[in-house]
């Protein structure tokens, strides 16, 4: 267990060196998207470059243009739009509770912020801009600045090891005995 | 009257979305004493300092700041002359600007968001009679991560439903934003058990011995704190019961994360 700071954009190289279990922190630009800003992306292309970027599955609590909470929403909801978003550049998706590993391999990494926590990690960023506010505060497509945003845990790495399902599939066998 | 009940629903969302009841604290703190993962031990104590920072900034613990679900306990001989649930909706409205709230509530097709955390059936209020004149008011903002996550099923009465219960938590967990506080409710009819999940969750703090073995072998799974492995996967449960049909077995668990929030206001 490694832990690193590194900076968005992310290059390949940041992204093969992270293992399952590193703990990260992120400074630099970060996008959120939740549910509505994937669909609508998928209809009508993204609005801004992800090349390299850092994805947080996110919808914040926003006033007055500070970020007053922003903790990460469950990145299951978003899985069938994984491959496409990778495919946008993507080297990191940033959420809670994971996400199938396989379009992972060789190009990005899931990293996992503690859920709960958005207090906490609003002191951590700050709002540079915001896309596709039509669809509101929390389906908003945000760009943030983040500043050591963190601790988050590799939880699925580029070379096929997914922490969540390790921890599944040994609660499924202990369940059963 | 209708006042007070405005006022009281600000001031317990308020409290709810800022602060942990004590003994949901408490839980958490022994918990991170307790844990043997060192990243599991990481989590619970990030979790306390997220609760720290919120209640000393006055921020919401969560950026989902929830769906607007209440208790109310009213007394019996208490006669109202207007509404409760327009004030009670009216607190929310003002709630959703003065802590501020974040807009969740939207209409299920068109996913049009109605701005402040009302509309057709919300907020939800689950009311009780008690002795007396009083009103008790408690703020219980449900979050969608756990909430997604939550399940009945019609099971064959040769099952077990303890089984069940375990199996789904091994699947279901790590998107729940564990360590959970499970709400079960066990028989009744398909929408009675799903009533009595949720006012499990309500009724809590105490196990029983049932629930301390239930809750044993479900921290037993190693999913631990956000589902990446640990001692600690579930902080508390409760189970209420109803007799049902001898031909059913309803079983529904109603997911709640760490951050446990509810706050209660009594009203004279």
């Amino acid at each position: 267990m490694t832990e690193y700071h590194l900076h968005t954009p992310l290059s390949d190289a940041d992204v093969q060196k992270l293992v399952a279990g590193d703990v990260v922190f992120l400074s630099g630009p970060l996008f959120t998207a939740r549910d509505k800003a994937h669909a609508l992306m998928r209809r009508a292309g993204c609005p801004v470059s992800l090349d390299g970027a850092a994805l947080y599955h996110c919808g914040p609590l926003i006033l007055d243009n500070r970020v007053l909470s922003a903790g990460p929403t469950t990145s299951g909801r978003m899985a069938r739009y994984t491959d496409e978003i990778l495919g946008l550049g993507v080297r990191a998706i940033i959420g809670k509770g994971g996400l199938p590993g396989e379009p992972f391999q060789n190009r990005a990494v899931y990293l996992a912020y503690p859920g709960g926590c958005g207090a906490a990690a609003a002191q951590q960023l700050q709002i540079r801009g915001v896309h596709l506010p039509e669809l509101g505060m929390a389906e908003s497509l945000w760009e943030f600045e983040a500043k050591e945003f963190g601790p988050m845990i590799v939880a699925v790495d580029a070379h096929g090891k997914d922490l969540y399902q390790e921890v599944r599939r040994s609660a499924q066998r202990r369940e059963l005995s | 009257m209708r006042e007070k009940v405005v006022e009281a629903t600000v001031r317990a969302l308020q409290r709810a979305e800022t602060s942990l009841p004590d003994w949901v604290l408490q839980r958490i703190e022994e918990a991170a004493v307790r844990e043997s993962h060192p990243l599991a031990r990481h989590h619970l104590q990030f979790m306390l300092e997220n609760v720290l920072i919120a209640g000393e900034r006055g921020l919401p613990l969560c950026q989902d700041t929830g769906l607007a679900v209440f208790h109310v306990q009213m007394g019996r001989d208490l006669i109202l002359d207007f509404s409760l649930s327009e004030a009670i909706a009216e607190g929310v409205r003002i709630a959703t600007k003065k802590i501020p709230l974040r807009p969740n509530a939207v209409h299920p097709q068109t996913r049009q968001n109605s701005g402040d955390n009302t509309g057709p059936g919300m907020p939800d209020i689950i009311l009780d009679y008690v002795d007396g004149t009083g009103l008790t008011l408690t703020a219980f903002p449900k979050g969608a991560g756990s909430e997604n996550m939550s399940l009945i099923g019609m099971l064959n009465p040769a099952d077990d439903p303890f089984d069940f219960i375990l199996r789904s938590v091994a699947e279901r967990a790590a998107n729940a934003c564990p360590p959970l506080f499970l709400g079960i409710g066990l028989g009744g009819s398909f929408d009675l058990a799903a009533r009595l999940a949720k006012r499990a969750l309500l009724n809590m703090p105490g196990e029983s011995q049932e629930e301390l073995q239930l809750l044993e072998r479900i921290n037993s799974l190693g999913i631990g704190p956000m589902g990446l492995g640990g001692d600690t996967t579930a902080l508390g449960i409760k189970i209420e019961k109803a007799f049902c049909h001898t031909a059913s077995l309803p079983v529904a668990i109603n997911f709640q994360c760490w951050a446990n929030r509810s706050a209660t206001e009594v009203i004279q």
